[in-house]
């Protein structure tokens, strides 16, 4: 398959605006779960207006949350699929300031030591863009994130030592959950990395915060602990945005990697509870959305 | 448990009524403002034209879209999506918003600390939170933005809205001390070392 790359150029555009736009159908069913045994009037009360403003997004054809996030492109490539890699990359920049512009977002992206705002969702390696590889033949497949950042400063990193042992990083974890409070817009997601290098674990947390609902992690070791973390999360009563209740998290996800004899990093990574993303798959038959 | 309705600006002692577990719906006037905004404001003394004496804040950016001036557009933005952002990283400007330009009221999400508490119960004032995220719903509750000032921090310029029934919000930190997120804090930290066991008991 040759990629048309002017076709995934709006594929990238549209992504972002489905992302902010649609909320996906498992973080969805993650809310009906919560609100089940949610025993807090305050923290039912807040569950419900978050499903009542999915349905007014949706009526109203708005965005779902303010917050337009860091623009994040996830692209897995198949086999005996042809692209230019720079051209692919310029492509997911323009559809994501086309985007931006097209629909009116607010353009939450700017220079890090001038606070200067370009208005297009773009500037220094952002859009980030993360390429990798699969075996599926003639497929393209592209997620986009728009990560919102009143989570993502709920992130964390800790360079734990072997010695402190695993129950020191599901610690680190709880007392992360325990200071972000209502600040990270709970009910979340909590990502964590386990092992790595620095900056693998600290990816590793993202990967984790932005799984889907009911996905496990692939290592029983890892599904066993974020089993025993969810339901350690939701026994803290923190509950929905900090003001008490069951519903502190709808999962805790963990992502590792191999790591140094000398390592024990531990990282968290929130995502809120407006948990977006959206993803198209590019084959010879078309382009589907899910 | 009561519930006020609040034609802003208000006064003190309709400020000093509300008691944390409170609802209140606000009506006519609300002011968008957030980190830049503060920033420019307080740290590097820039002044505002628009009066915010006795009126709320939220902490917002919102997604607006430039039209024609009209009676709908009295500056050229129309409201597109109006939510709310994390008001701990503004912690530190309560006072000061409230001393130099009379602000009241804070809605925003997640709580606010201690110098929040202190300038409430110097000054009178109190905190509202808001379902952060719920921006779609929240909205349909504004219906112009009539002024905007400090607009070369686009989206974080200082916003005036009108509103409609503005709520129902939850009276988070009132002004005699008293704070539902510093509550729920207390009870977590009880918690959490029995959590704690409980994943060791685990393994």
């Amino acid at each position: 398959m040759d990629l048309d790359i002017r076709e995934f150029e709006a594929v990238c555009r549209d992504l972002y605006v489905r992302a902010l736009k649609i909320l996906p159908p498992d973080i969805k069913a993650g809310f009906a779960e919560l609100r089940r045994s949610e025993t807090s009037a305050t923290g039912r009360a807040i569950l419900d207006t978050m499903v009542e403003n999915v349905a007014v997004a949706e009526r109203t054809k708005n965005i779902l949350c303010q917050d337009t996030g860091i623009p994040i492109y996830n692209v897995v490539i198949g086999a005996d699929v042809r692209v230019d890699g720079a051209a692919l990359k310029a492509a997911i920049r323009r559809g994501c300031e086309r985007a931006t512009k097209e629909f009116s977002l607010r353009s939450s992206v700017v220079h890090p030591i001038t606070r200067q705002n370009a208005q297009t969702s773009c500037g220094i390696r952002v859009p980030i863009i993360h390429i990798d590889f699969d075996d599926r033949p003639e497929t393209l497949a592209v997620e986009m994130i728009p990560k919102g950042s009143g989570s993502e400063n709920g992130s964390f990193l800790q360079m734990l030592l072997p010695s402190d042992g695993i129950g020191a990083a599901k610690r680190f974890v709880i007392d992360r959950v325990i200071e972000l409070g209502g600040r990270v817009c709970p009910p979340t997601i909590v990502g964590v990395g386990l092992g790595g290098t620095s900056d693998l674990c600290m990816h590793l947390a993202k990967v984790a915060a932005t799984r889907p609902l009911r996905s496990v992690c692939a290592d029983p070791e890892g599904a066993r602990i974020e089993a025993d973390l969810s339901r350690a999360v939701n026994a803290l009563g923190i509950g929905p945005q900090g003001l008490g209740g069951r519903s502190t998290s709808f999962a805790v996800h963990v992502e590792l990697a191999a790591t140094h004899i000398t390592q024990n990093p531990v990282a968290v990574n929130i995502q809120c509870h407006s948990a977006r993303r959206a993803r198209a798959t590019i084959t010879p038959g078309g382009i589907a959305f899910d | 448990m009561a519930h006020h309705v609040l034609d802003m600006p208000a006064t003190e002692p309709e400020i000093r009524a509300l008691r944390i577990g409170d609802t209140v719906t606000l009506r006519r006037w609300l002011f968008g403002i957030r980190d830049a905004t503060l920033i420019h404001m307080f740290d590097r003394d820039r002044r505002t034209r628009l009066d915010l004496n006795g009126h709320a804040v939220i902490h917002t950016a919102p997604n607006v879209h430039r039209v024609p001036v009209s009676n709908a557009a009295p500056v050229g933005y129309a409201p597109f999506c109006i939510g709310t952002t994390t008001s701990m990283r503004m912690e530190r400007f309560t006072d000061a918003l409230m001393e130099r330009e009379g602000v009241r009221l804070i809605v925003g999400k997640g709580g606010m600390g201690p110098a929040t508490l202190d300038a409430f119960a110097k000054r009178g004032g109190a905190y509202l939170a808001i379902v952060g995220g719920a921006a779609a719903l929240e909205t349909t509750w504004i219906e112009t933005i009539v002024d905007v000032d400090l607009d070369d921090l686009h989206p974080e310029s200082l916003w005036h809205f009108a509103i409609r029934d503005f709520g129902p919000l939850l009276v988070g930190i009132d002004s005699h001390g008293g704070s539902l997120f510093a509550e729920v804090q207390r009870d977590v930290a009880a918690r959490r070392d029995a959590v704690i066991a409980s994943l060791e008991d685990a393994r």
